[in-house]
């Protein structure tokens, strides 16, 4: 039985792609998950091998896909020093138990970084009208956990909202120290100008607002990105076509990366995260937007799922005003290519030598 | 192979004995125990969540105990290197308990770790050959320098107690220079530690290159706090004996690392918040509060009262030469070094976040029995070891002798 149930997990799968469950973000005739498969099935050595695995799972463990691949989650090495065959075994490890656990064909692509691309990122911030629309498209996309308790809801893009500063004529002479008669700051201890300091829990009745602007921010992907350097287990790092990812089985939910990264661009699952079976994206990606598990880390990776075969993330699909671009940077005729050369560009925190790839811009 | 089997009975025999006081002490201690085992049993079935962190103070109350214990454990070099380099007399004769301080505070510090982690059971994936062993990382370097610390500690301390039971003399050709090793060791935990917080410019608060020497400062006065408040106990309870000549050393060290530590903090206050740029929010959040959120203030003053208070005590003959009320001092420093490392530096590193966020961090019940279990869990063992070195100290326990209840 066992011997043939894997073989037979192929068709399957394509079948998914009819699944009516499916949400608008996902993508049905994703052709990386077709190169995929054919890499899956290359050599009938690593079909049998998989199929014992598979054997074996059900051998150690009852009907029940979660704990019998948990088992074996265990024990698995981190993804980068898994060979082919141990990807693919991973892989349809993962589908399986997804599959029964969200009672939907739920797949996990694996495909790598295509050469000659490096994926970059831009954002006009005078476009962006602080709707945070792509905050919840990025929830929904990548399958974040939606609990109520506080520390369950998890969000990786921040629209931070700021307050245009007030200059009023009533304090044009305040200062310290007052009554001496000798003025030394003027406004100094007021906040004057913009204020630096964000905030992203508003909740106005229309955006945008007449006396605020907004400052989407998220993982920068890094070039040198100081959540690398510190990982004591290498489970974070940078993947070959730009996006910082994490490979959740092999965190050890230490969060030094956290500390780490100036951009706050991480979160912790404190629990299981809650993620209601209908609406989990099934169109997954292994080191992407699959479903994560309790005292991990988790955070933005420019939606792999969809950009490793073509696609827009979802943040740039939904955001209604355009602010959000993508592309190659080794492309010099991009979109986000464009930009850099044409518009006025800045980095967040460049004097932290992080060298982001997400790039802000300004008409 | 005889002698090490009749050390082993021995020592477990002499430590199983004891009076009412010990065995009450001893029960208090398990029970806190207890209630731990059952808090990490939450922490592992619910997640995190049972406790007071969240994704903008990711490091609370377990990140605290564990760089302040890092501090204790390199606080009982303050024994061995007048015993060992200077040959004082009186520390000599109790180098050895300072050893069994430092490696039951290690393994505080390890237990602490555990407690801290999302992920426990994936602790393998750091150690080589299963997993990988990642030099660029500072958590990596603290693992590999506090086992180094411990394993140091360990053949130290014990080589000297099975000498001292079997009656042979030291071996001084690789103890002395295994010795020295060690106290090299000790100011390397807390450097590693340092740098732990340090190198993360993402966290202005701590992104300064005063922390190493503060963090030694700190732990300098801190760990010999303690271990007074331990000598005095043992002169109290048992009839081992520990010199005047060493508790007067050991003041000297609390009171002028403590000066330091003082001095220390006052100039970071005073570089911080002269200028008072924006990567001074996080010591303005402790000292004053930001946006209306105070919750550290209190924490914040209390320390800084407690640890001028002790080193003005120090300075008075009355408390520095009565044993009776070298407590009170011992105690206040002890407090407000463990408040300055855990809710003045750990937290406020966390307030405003880097994007501006200030988010109060309220420790749960979890966590405050998470933390004192550990502690009786420290000391459980400490007693254990410390009564087992003071027997054989005082020749209760002997190769070819029945072992003799310790009083």
């Amino acid at each position: 039985m066992a011997l043939n149930e894997k073989p037979a997990a192929d068709p399957d799968r394509e079948r998914s792609s009819e699944c009516a469950a499916q949400p608008a973000s996902a993508d049905p005739s994703a052709p990386g998950l077709t190169t995929s498969r054919r890499d899956f099935l290359k050599g009938g050595g690593m079909l049998s091998v998989s199929a014992l695995m598979g054997s074996a799972a059900l051998m150690t463990m009852s009907d029940d896909a979660k704990a019998s691949t948990e088992w074996a989650e265990h024990f698995q090495k981190n993804y980068r020093l898994m060979t082919d065959e141990e990807k693919a075994e991973a892989r349809t490890r993962l589908e399986r138990r997804y599959s029964s656990e969200y009672g939907k064909k739920v797949s996990v692509d694996t495909t790598g970084p295509q050469p000659g691309v490096l994926m970059g990122y831009a954002l006009n911030v005078r476009k962006c009208i602080g709707c945070r629309r792509c905050v919840h498209a990025c929830v929904e996309e990548n399958n974040q956990s939606r609990g109520t308790r506080p520390g369950e809801k998890i969000e990786w893009i921040q629209v931070l909202r700021m307050e245009r500063g007030e200059f009023s004529k009533d304090k044009m002479n305040h200062g310290y120290p007052e009554g001496l008669g000798i003025q030394v700051g003027g406004n100094a201890y007021t906040p004057a100008g913009q204020v630096l300091e964000g905030q992203y829990h508003y909740n106005p009745e229309a955006v945008p607002e007449k006396d605020a602007t907004y400052m989407p921010i998220a993982c920068m992907q890094c070039e040198k990105p100081p959540c690398v350097k510190v990982c004591p287990v290498r489970t974070t790092y940078r993947e070959a076509d730009g996006p910082v990812v994490i490979d959740y089985n092999w965190c050890i939910g230490c969060k030094m990366c956290m500390n780490a990264c100036p951009y706050w661009a991480r979160r912790f699952n404190l629990t299981t995260p809650v993620l209601p079976k209908q609406e989990m994206n099934p169109v997954t990606h292994y080191l992407g937007n699959r479903p994560r598990m309790r005292g991990v880390v988790e955070k933005c990776h420019w939606c792999l799922q969809r950009t490793r075969h073509d696609r827009y993330p979802a943040c740039v699909e939904v955001c209604p005003v355009g602010a959000r671009k993508f592309g190659n940077l080794l492309d010099p005729e991009s979109e986000v290519s464009l930009i850099l050369a044409r518009k006025n560009v800045f980095r967040l925190k460049a004097e932290l030598n992080t060298f982001p790839k997400f790039f802000y811009f300004y008409d | 192979m005889q002698q090490l089997i009749s050390f082993t009975t021995d020592y477990t025999r002499y430590i199983l004995k004891g009076g009412t006081k010990f065995y009450a002490w001893m029960g208090v201690l398990s029970a806190f125990i207890l209630a731990m085992l059952y808090v990490f049993y939450l922490q592992n079935t619910d997640g995190l969540i049972v406790t007071g962190m969240t994704s903008q103070i990711s490091d609370g109350l377990y990140l605290a105990n564990l760089v302040f214990l890092v501090g204790v454990a390199a606080g009982a070099v303050t024994i061995v290197f007048p015993a060992y380099v200077y040959h004082h007399e009186g520390m000599h004769k109790v180098a050895v308990l300072g050893e069994m301080l430092a490696i039951s505070a290690v393994i505080m510090v390890m237990v602490f770790v555990f407690a801290h982690m999302g992920r426990p059971d994936r602790l393998w994936h750091m150690i080589p050959p299963w997993g990988i062993y990642s030099f660029s990382s500072m958590l990596g370097w603290d693992v590999m320098v506090l086992n180094g610390y411990l394993i140091l500690n360990f053949i130290c301390g014990f080589y000297y107690l099975w000498c001292k039971y079997t009656g042979n003399p030291i071996n001084r050709k690789w103890f002395i220079p295994l010795v020295y090793v060690a106290i090299a060791w000790a100011l390397s935990i807390h450097t590693v530690t340092a740098f732990l917080m340090a190198n993360n410019p993402a966290r202005p608060m701590w992104f300064h290159s005063m922390m190493p020497i503060r963090f030694i400062a700190t732990a300098f006065a801190a760990g010999p706090a303690l271990i007074i408040l331990i000598f005095l106990v043992i002169r109290k309870n048992t009839r081992f004996w520990v010199d005047d000549s060493a508790i007067k050393l050991l003041t000297t060290i609390v009171q002028f690392c403590l000066g330091i530590a003082i001095f220390l903090t006052l100039s970071e206050v005073v570089v911080e918040l002269y200028a008072r740029t924006e990567h001074a929010n996080g010591l303005y959040y402790l000292m004053f509060g930001l946006h209306g959120l105070t919750g550290l203030v209190p924490w914040f003053w209390s320390s800084v009262v407690l640890m001028i208070c002790a080193f003005v005590m120090f300075f008075m003959p009355s408390f520095r030469n009565d044993f009776n009320k070298l407590q009170i001092p011992c105690v206040m420093a002890f407090a407000g070094i463990w408040i300055e490392k855990g809710m003045g530096l750990i937290v406020p590193g966390y307030i405003p976040s880097p994007i501006g966020e200030v988010t109060e961090y309220h420790p749960s019940f979890v966590e405050w029995l998470m933390v004192l279990g550990i502690w009786a869990f420290g000391f459980f063992i400490l007693t254990i070891l410390l009564k087992g070195a003071i027997g054989i100290m005082l020749g209760d326990i002997k190769y070819g002798s029945q072992a003799v209840a310790a009083k």
